[in-house]
């Protein structure tokens, strides 16, 4: 069993503002059920003064993960909006009198729906990245300044450990090339300034990576057979349709589907509706779609899923 | 309120008539029984008295089928690495999708570092195995074949008979960790065709730290450990003698109550999990209805998360488990729920009861009193819950 806080234990099971806001101004949403966590946030905002006068919260997930949901709404009552967004996922934890370090991402899950929640409200689009960077693991809401300081911090060198203290790629493992990237970036950082030893410093490609869903011998975009001469857009955008409709009925017996909304250049955005919407493991989906058209146009491309109603 | 505790997969109360066989072999009866004196001796003697008694709960022709090991996970070590040396020119191994991790993280070692080839069989919606992926996966290169008795958190029970036959005929050895179905379920190993099984102390009230590996007559072991002669060379260390002693007493007892396991046990269970259904709304059991262990119960609550139904219970003096990522520190939800392709929508809240012989009606009206409310709770809470209108999920609910 986790080792939580008795405040923690106080607010999971007293939970402060659980429930559904009637007429909230902002709403934001993060996590998804397939990974076991997920946090509907409501919040009322006085337009005269810019504060927030109520908060609710609704929460799918563990112990930790309630009781953070519920720290943040009697954090954030009372709070401007600006105040409110100077909040950080540690300020959460702290609230709490701390978290498990496997439970962290709970706290971030919280800041991120705050933002989103204010994001809405002000009518913007909320973008998950931050000051702290972009968001690499959507399931575990690891930030990529999260994840570099973890690496710092407790030197880390493989995948594996990287999963082990932040959770990202642990689901998945649609992030695994980005974390790679963050770790051989920081890893070579830390070698520069005498912090870590050469041999030691992580290399892409050059040790086995772990935690990735998919099998060993087919890599995320497999350039098999790139086609003699380059294909006209035209000729791209067949290929393409072509490709998809071959996909559909697999998407469709699962109770998904998949239409082609847009080519831009190497980009491919996709549509993916019915089941697919709102299930974490559409991100796998996306990848099969992209190393499949990867390989078929022998060029690497980007598979984007935009949201129904664009 | 005495706590009910309802983990008895993870592991039992060691029974107190086991507790006592025991006690003798810390103090007066300390001696090493590979010593000539009277000390060893009277050692000696005990060891031979609960070799039988492992020996009868088994049905096994041979007292010295048995040998003794640390617990169930070194059982299946043995067993496996045993295997790909004395199968000469044969390094795959066939296991299934739903094995405890001492078989498939070890499997996964062997892929990593022996190159041996491993066929995972998957399971239906049930969580049966797939019989003729596990039949066409045979072949000359079959050195072992291991599947679990029973499953630990389904309970849902494998034909293993049948699978060793089939492995027989490819001239690969069977191997069946049967942690979880040994003092459960009748088990009868004379004339079998299962050449190694594994089994272990804690999970029949006996004492942790003792296992033991059934090796077939003619079946040949390479030891795991090497040292001294113990168990005729199988396994070296000085014997554990109180685990031992306490295994035996165990493994009597067990028989003792196979009876009343299978009768008044399954009851027990039964009520517990048609009560849950009728009272919770999208609450579905999980597993092989039909040919399952007297003592398990899953039920998958949807919408909700496991860890927050533990809290909740454990509060209420409940012991149960799940397969939730969050309370077993790994990040995907139970492998073999994933593995019978139980929607992540219920995955995540499902709850493993698993009851034990010191069980009493009073411990199921206890958690069909407090369960409906923690699960409204938890639902009134989630995003996902918007009443009981939600249409059901295309997992079929095994009671309607």
């Amino acid at each position: 069993m986790w080792e939580y806080s008795e405040k923690v234990k106080d607010y999971f099971f007293n939970p402060k503002n659980a429930g559904v806001l009637e007429d909230a101004s902002g709403v934001g949403e993060v996590g998804a059920i397939a990974c076991g966590d997920a946090l509907k946030l409501m919040i009322k905002v006085d337009p005269e003064t810019d504060r927030i006068t109520e908060a609710k919260f609704q929460t799918f997930g563990c112990g930790s993960a309630i009781a953070s949901s519920s720290a943040l709404t009697e954090i954030i009552i009372g709070k401007t909006l600006d105040e409110a967004l100077a909040i950080t996922n540690q300020d959460i934890a702290d609230f709490l009198g701390g978290l498990p370090p496997e439970k962290m991402h709970c706290s971030v899950m919280g800041y991120e729906a705050l933002r989103s929640a204010i994001a809405n409200y002000r009518g913007e689009v909320w973008e998950d990245d931050h000051e702290e960077g972009a968001l690499l693991c959507k399931c575990f809401g690891v930030d990529e300044g999260m994840v570099e300081r973890a690496i710092r911090n407790n030197v880390l060198t493989t995948m594996e450990q990287v999963a082990h203290f932040t959770k990202a790629t642990g689901s998945c493992g649609t992030c695994v090339e980005g974390i790679e990237e963050v770790l051989e970036r920081t890893n070579a950082a830390m070698v520069e300034a005498g912090e870590l030893a050469a041999s030691q410093a992580f290399v892409v490609g050059a040790a086995p990576v772990v935690g990735r869903k998919t099998p060993r011998n087919s890599p995320v975009v497999a350039l098999t057979s790139p086609p003699a001469t380059k294909m006209t857009t035209l000729q791209r955008i067949k290929l393409i349709e072509a490709e998809l409709e071959a996909l559909r009925p697999a998407l469709q017996s699962d109770g998904g589907d998949c239409e082609l909304v847009d080519v831009e250049d190497n980009k491919v955005m996709v549509r993916l509706t019915g089941a697919c919407v709102n299930c974490q493991l559409a991100s796998v989906t996306v990848q099969g779609i992209q190393s499949r058209l990867a390989e078929r146009l022998g060029t690497p491309v980007r598979v984007i899923p935009v949201p129904s109603g664009h | 309120m005495d706590p009910v505790y309802l983990d008895n997969n993870a592991t039992t109360r060691v029974d107190a008539a086991v507790v006592s066989a025991m006690l003798p072999y810390f103090t007066e009866q300390f001696g090493n029984a590979s010593s000539i004196h009277a000390f060893g001796a009277e050692v000696g003697a005990g060891l031979r008295t609960a070799r039988r008694q492992l020996q009868a709960l088994l049905g096994a022709e041979f007292d010295h089928e048995i040998v003794y090991t640390g617990g169930g996970t070194e059982s299946d070590n043995t067993a496996i690495l045993s295997a790909l040396e004395t199968q000469g020119g044969r390094n795959e191994i066939v296991t299934s999708t739903v094995e405890h991790p001492a078989i498939l993280s070890l499997c996964a070692w062997l892929e990593k570092t022996r190159a041996a080839k491993v066929h995972y069989i998957g399971v239906d919606a049930r969580g049966r195995l797939d019989i003729d992926a596990y039949r066409k996966a045979l072949g000359p290169r079959t050195a072992i074949a291991s599947i679990m008795w029973a499953n630990n958190e389904t309970g849902t029970i494998f034909p293993v008979e049948t699978l060793a036959a089939l492995a027989h005929e490819a001239g690969a050895l069977f191997h069946t960790d049967a942690v979880q179905a040994v003092g459960k379920i009748k088990i009868d190993l004379s004339g079998s065709e299962i050449d190694m099984l594994s089994l272990s102390g804690h999970k029949l009230h006996g004492p942790k730290g003792i296992g033991a590996l059934y090796v077939r007559r003619g079946v040949r072991l390479r030891p795991l450990i090497r040292g001294g002669h113990q168990e005729r060379g199988r396994r070296a260390g000085t014997e554990n003698a109180p685990g031992i002693v306490g295994l035996g007493a165990a493994a009597a007892l067990a028989q003792e109550h196979m009876e009343d396991e299978n009768t008044r046990v399954r009851d027990l269970r039964d009520r517990l999990e048609q009560g849950l259904v009728q009272r919770i709304s999208h609450a579905v059991v999980t597993g092989d209805i039909e040919n399952r262990l007297p003592n398990t119960a899953n039920v998958a609550f949807e919408y909700i998360e496991g860890e927050a139904i533990l809290l909740l219970l454990n509060k209420a003096g409940i012991a149960a488990s799940s397969g939730s990522a969050c309370t077993s520190g790994s990040l995907e939800p139970s492998h073999v729920l994933r593995a019978m392709k139980v929607p992540y929508t219920a995955a995540h809240g499902a709850i493993r009861f698993s009851f034990s012989r010191e069980n009493t009606e009073a411990d199921v009206d206890r958690v069909l009193e407090v369960m409906p409310g923690i699960i409204a709770q938890l639902r009134q809470m989630s995003p996902f819950w918007d009443g009981e209108s939600k249409t059901r999920t295309a997992f079929t609910p095994t009671y309607a």
